[in-house]
């Protein structure tokens, strides 16, 4: 920036640079001057000045009118404590902020980066990188003096100067604060976000490793039983095909093949009936009372409830698979039976995911619960619950 | 074991259907005729006079509720049981408030279908998962939320807690052998329970009940 201006005006770069700090240290301006330069001058091989493109910014400008109440604010606080001098330095620094706004709004993407990156070293301040056995010292050192110049300062404040004294030595005390624990705050901060973007990334993969689950690997293990079908074998492979495209490209929800997506838990209900029926050559005996629009909780029990069918009808054996659903006021639930094999809950083998991953802990993750009850020759029962959100008006 | 089979009667719009039925129910009871009309059945049932009609809920003239009306002020001991595919809750709900003993499905087993029919016979009410799922729909809204509440009557209008529960095993898929073994009552009790809910259905003047029928101008 000095650079330009050096060679606009025909001034020695250093001389520019001189001058600009030793303005914006004595009135404000400098900083104001420095920021206009920026918005004004075109860079280097371009033509248009980030200003020409700032004036088409209306919110950008919006922002920067708002930085006037802040002006007349704080002038109002200047001049209540009689520091006529810092006005000037107050009306220059607001200036450059308005002036740094649209700047950081309209310039281009280089200009964006070094600006990121100048802040970047602000808020490493605390980092664990950063916590070397010196800085902390300097640190306890720092915050300590402040501390007690505060103090002594809030002592003897009323004697000197009156209000102002007293205003200075709670300054004094509030920087002394945040020299001695901005950095534990920043910290925690930090790893509050990140745990927090942690979670949602594990729970993102969990639902999408059950929809794999349900969709890709259950075609999978009936293409293994059909192998010697080669017809079947390609029919499944189409409509697992279509079902994955539709889902990765489209957004569409697995379960929803073919057709447009239930509105509603029964019609959600009666496609699982027919899609089961019609891939397992089972009867699903379905029964619903009430009905309810769907969320995504209950998307995610229909989901569940998709997987305990289809459980149900490839490894119990029975010829009939009984789903229940009931709406209640304020959750719904479902049964899933079927009078087959039934196995031993204790025994249940960890490489089939089916139940553990996808019916339980999908339900837990909205909120439900999830149990089965099955005894090796005594069939199954899946029981689902969710509870329901109060309708928002 | 009966010294004298079941005399049951047939009827339904579809010849193959009730050529399946037949088969089904094998030796077990004896079918003594078959009709495919509101007016057929009718004449049939005048005639023959059997202990169970079995009786689809949609059918040519007017419905199995048609043939119920025409035929109970003659012959009281006739017993109907609803069979059909599946169908509008109202029209279910309405075959029994005419006088059906019960409702399966068609895709009930010969076994399962043999022992409905018994149960029928016998007078007891039979709810497959459906017509369970039907009335616990039906009954669901809160008193008073429909009709007047002076109208009200809590021994018709609404199911007991231990009702609700039965209901809802059998609407789970479970025999009431299994609900009496998992609410720790007799089986004698479930039915019982069954049969009031039955009683409750044909009886209660609840306006959404009311209302499904004559939406379909059948009252």
């Amino acid at each position: 920036m000095a650079g330009g201006l050096s060679r606009r005006l025909g001034i020695d770069v250093t001389v520019v640079r001189i001058g600009l700090v030793l303005l914006a240290l004595v009135s404000g301006f400098g900083a104001a001057g420095y920021v206009a330069a920026w918005l004004f001058l075109p860079v280097e091989g371009e033509t248009a000045t980030i200003a020409a493109r700032a004036a088409k910014d209306r919110r950008g400008l919006a922002l920067a009118i708002g930085c006037v109440p802040l002006l007349i604010a704080l002038g109002v606080v200047v001049s209540v404590l009689g520091l006529g001098f810092v006005t000037s330095l107050i009306w220059g620094l607001v200036l450059a902020a308005a002036g740094m706004i649209l700047v950081y709004r309209n310039e281009d993407e280089t200009e964006r980066v070094r600006i990121h990156r100048a802040l970047a070293t602000l808020t490493e301040i605390g980092s664990p990188a950063h916590r070397s056995r010196r800085s902390f010292a300097a640190r306890i050192l720092l915050g300590v003096v402040l501390l007690a110049a505060g103090l002594a300062l809030l002592a003897i404040g009323h004697t000197y100067r009156g209000a102002l004294g007293l205003v200075l030595g709670a300054v004094l005390m509030a920087g002394a604060f945040v020299v001695l624990f901005g950095p534990w705050w920043l910290r925690l901060a930090r790893d509050l976000v990140t745990e927090r973007n942690a979670r949602i990334r594990a729970e993102e993969r969990a639902d999408m490793a059950a929809e794999v689950h349900d969709s890709v690997l259950q075609t999978l293990a009936l293409i293994q039983r059909n192998a010697d079908q080669p017809q079947k074998v390609a029919q499944l492979a189409r409509a697992q095909e279509r079902e994955l495209r539709s889902w990765l490209f489209d957004g569409v929800a697995p379960w929803s093949l073919g057709g447009a997506e239930p509105a509603t838990l029964a019609a959600g209900v009666a496609l699982i009936e027919r899609e089961v029926e019609a891939t397992h050559g089972v009867a699903v005996d379905s029964v619903t009372v009430g009905d309810c629009p769907l969320d995504d909780d209950l998307r995610a029990l229909l989901a569940a409830t998709r997987e305990a069918t289809v459980n149900a009808a490839k490894w119990s054996g029975a010829p009939t698979v009984s789903l229940y659903v009931e709406v209640e006021p304020t959750s719904v639930s479902v049964y899933v039976r079927d009078r087959g094999v039934g196995f031993d809950p204790e025994t249940v083998d960890g490489d089939r995911r089916g139940i553990t991953e996808s019916v339980c802990g999908r339900m837990a993750r909205h909120g439900g619960t999830a149990a089965v009850h099955s005894r090796p020759g005594k069939g199954t029962e899946v029981e689902l619950r969710v509870p329901r959100h109060p309708v928002r008006a | 074991m009966n010294p004298a089979p079941l005399r049951v009667v047939l009827v339904d719009d579809h010849h193959l259907f009730r050529a399946g039925v037949r088969t089904e129910l094998g030796d077990a009871v004896d079918v003594v005729g078959e009709a495919e009309d509101v007016a057929g059945a009718v004449v049939l049932v005048d005639g023959a006079v059997p202990d169970v009609v079995l009786l689809d809920v949609h059918l040519p003239g007017g419905g199995g509720r048609a043939v119920i009306e025409a035929v109970k002020q003659g012959h009281p001991d006739v017993r109907f049981l609803a069979l059909s595919v599946s169908d509008a809750p109202e029209d279910v709900i309405s075959v029994i408030r005419a006088g059906a003993r019960g409702y399966v499905t068609k895709t009930i087993s010969g076994p399962e279908l043999v022992d409905a029919v018994r149960r029928v016979a016998a007078g007891d009410a039979v709810f497959s998962p459906r017509l369970a799922g039907f009335v616990l729909d039906a009954f669901a809204t809160m008193p008073g939320a429909d009709g007047p509440p002076a109208s009200f009557d809590p021994e018709l209008d609404q199911l007991s807690p231990r009702e609700r529960e039965v209901l809802r095993h059998i609407a789970r898929g479970y025999t009431y052998k299994e609900i009496a073994r998992d609410l720790s009552i007799s089986t004698k009790t479930v039915e019982s329970h069954v049969s009031a809910v039955l009683r409750k259905l044909q009886l209660s003047t609840r306006h959404q009940l009311t209302r499904w029928a004559t939406e379909r101008r059948l009252i």
